[in-house]
């Protein structure tokens, strides 16, 4: 006779809950399922709005930030929340009216920006001791999450979701018909600026979790996955995040029993995830 | 208009001049940033209301750069356009612009339905949704432009015609009282043609005031007030 707690398929207690009786995984745990909500939901905009190239140089940009946020004992949230500030500037000056002139077009100014800031921070890596006390910046490291970037990643989700409810039909419109949204008074440019902060907050969340150089994947796989079965925007976007919360919760117990980085394992099953779905909707036509 | 102060660009109240032509523009030039060269210079011309000009010109005469500036998305350089009396963008809703068939992404994920209910968000404003009142002006316009059967079907599946007819149908739905459309017959098929010609009748006895842009006039089998030729950025008015 089964007694009272006793889970029904004999797992309790075993494997499937071992990992979360550490603190650190818990934690760790709510972290990744934060940031994969915030990258998830987003990643449909930045894929049906072409800013693929932009969310990856928003995550790789972040790195400067970070260094000087660890070298100083600072939040490395908000470390890479200004990095990606000045980021925006740059790319902002450098594609303005006077520079496209002479032929910056925007996504050059993005490339050169981009691979600039990182740069800096690869060589800001080497003035902070160690190189191995910055690689978990590149590759992440859930683990270690402090509270009060948990804390950030909790304010970061929360103001994505509201402004995403918010001005959901003027997002909507504005990245099908630019035109139209200006023509009524939207004012497409506006909106974009939005969604390019809300991805930089997204960024800055997900760098916590898989790193400066796997944020992307948290942000585009996902959103690219649920593309290929939902028609429309919003059951897309849950599905998105289903997907994302899915690779999160199989990646952590992959790195757990494993033994491989937790960042890394996420991405490596979301990218499974997106090639088997990719076979399936080859096959079922 | 549901609460005035959520209003897009806050302009929503201006009241037309009622005397006044549906446009008026007056010595108009128009260019695009970086380019010294103007893509329209001096163009003057009245739209009475209630009527149905043809904007005629080859690739690259400035006919989208024209539409586009009177509907307020491209600065004016010099000279004024007037809409109802206002100046460009003083009243957004009683504009309506259609644009090319290119302009649009066409993959994003939206059904039929949610892309003509975007024409009823004007009248929403920020922070608002579309009610059953605007659910019921999308479904009539469905109805009208006889794609009521794919209202569900995401956009990007839609057949070149198709596309014509849910851009049309947004259009109409927004309720506005001048209408520039940009190449609204260009590669579509026999029955579209019609429908949309008929659509324009009915539009034009009902006082609305439009612009069709078109390579050939001669190929409209519509009628015309009048015709607008563009050459070289510079314009000819003469009669249909």
């Amino acid at each position: 006779m089964m007694m009272l707690g006793e889970c029904p398929l004999g797992l309790c207690g075993s494997w499937l809950l071992e990992p979360w009786a550490m603190g650190f995984m818990r934690a760790g745990l709510a972290a990744s399922l934060l940031a994969g909500l915030s990258c998830a939901l987003l990643g449909v905009y930045v894929v049906f709005r072409r800013l693929a190239f932009a969310g990856e140089a928003m995550s790789h940009t972040t790195l400067p930030g970070m260094v000087i946020a660890q070298m100083y004992g600072a939040s490395l949230a908000v470390g890479a929340l200004a990095s990606n500030v000045l980021t925006a500037a740059g790319i902002s000056l450098l594609s303005s009216g006077a520079s496209r002139r002479r032929g910056v077009r925007e996504d050059a100014a993005i490339g050169v920006v981009f691979t600039g800031m990182f740069a800096l921070g690869v060589i800001l890596m080497s003035f902070g001791g160690s190189w191995g006390d910055f690689v978990h910046l590149l590759f992440g490291n859930i683990l270690s999450v402090a509270p009060s970037d948990l804390w950030f990643m909790v304010c970061a989700a929360c103001a994505i979701v509201v402004t995403l409810i918010a001005l959901h039909k003027e997002l909507e419109l504005s990245s099908y018909d630019t035109h139209y949204a200006d023509l009524i008074g939207i004012g497409s440019s506006r909106l974009r600026l939005v969604i390019l902060t809300l991805v930089a907050l997204a960024v800055v969340s997900g760098v916590q979790v898989v790193g400066v150089i796997l944020t992307s994947a948290l942000l585009i796989t996902p959103a690219a996955t649920a593309a290929m079965f939902a028609r429309r925007l919003v059951p897309m976007m849950a599905l998105s995040v289903v997907i994302s919360w899915t690779a999160i919760v199989a990646g952590l117990y992959l790195s757990y029993y494993g033994s491989f980085p937790p960042g890394a394992s996420i991405v490596a099953l979301s990218s499974v995830l997106f090639v088997g779905a990719w076979f399936w909707r080859k096959v079922a036509g | 208009m549901k609460l005035e102060w959520l209003a897009y660009g806050g302009r929503h109240l201006h009241a037309p001049d009622p005397a006044a032509p549906a446009l008026a523009v007056s010595e108009l030039s128009v260019g695009y940033r970086g380019h010294d060269k103007p893509v329209l210079s001096s163009v003057s011309f009245t739209l009475p209301v209630g009527s149905r000009l043809a904007l005629v010109g080859a690739n690259g005469s400035g006919k989208s750069t024209l539409l586009k500036t009177i509907a307020g998305l491209l600065p004016i350089r010099v000279g004024t356009i007037s809409v109802f009396g206002l100046k460009v963008r003083a009243c957004h809703h009683r504009t309506s612009y259609l644009p090319q068939r290119d302009e649009i992404n066409w993959d994003f994920p939206v059904s039929v339905e949610r892309f003509v209910l975007a024409g009823r968000f004007v009248h929403c404003g920020w922070l608002t949704q579309p009610d059953a009142d605007d659910h019921e002006v999308v479904a009539a316009t469905l109805r009208e432009l006889d794609i009521a059967d794919i209202a569900k079907t995401p956009i990007g599946q839609l057949s070149g015609g198709q596309q014509q007819r849910t851009m049309l149908a947004r259009s109409l739905a927004q309720g506005s009282d001048l209408l520039l459309l940009d190449e609204p017959l260009n590669a579509v098929d026999s029955a579209t043609r019609a429908l949309v010609g008929a659509l324009l009748d009915r539009l034009q006895r009902e006082g609305k005031s439009m612009i069709v842009s078109t390579h050939d006039v001669g190929t409209h089998d519509q009628p015309f007030d009048g015709v607008l030729t563009l050459d070289h950025g510079s314009v000819r008015v003469g009669a249909a």
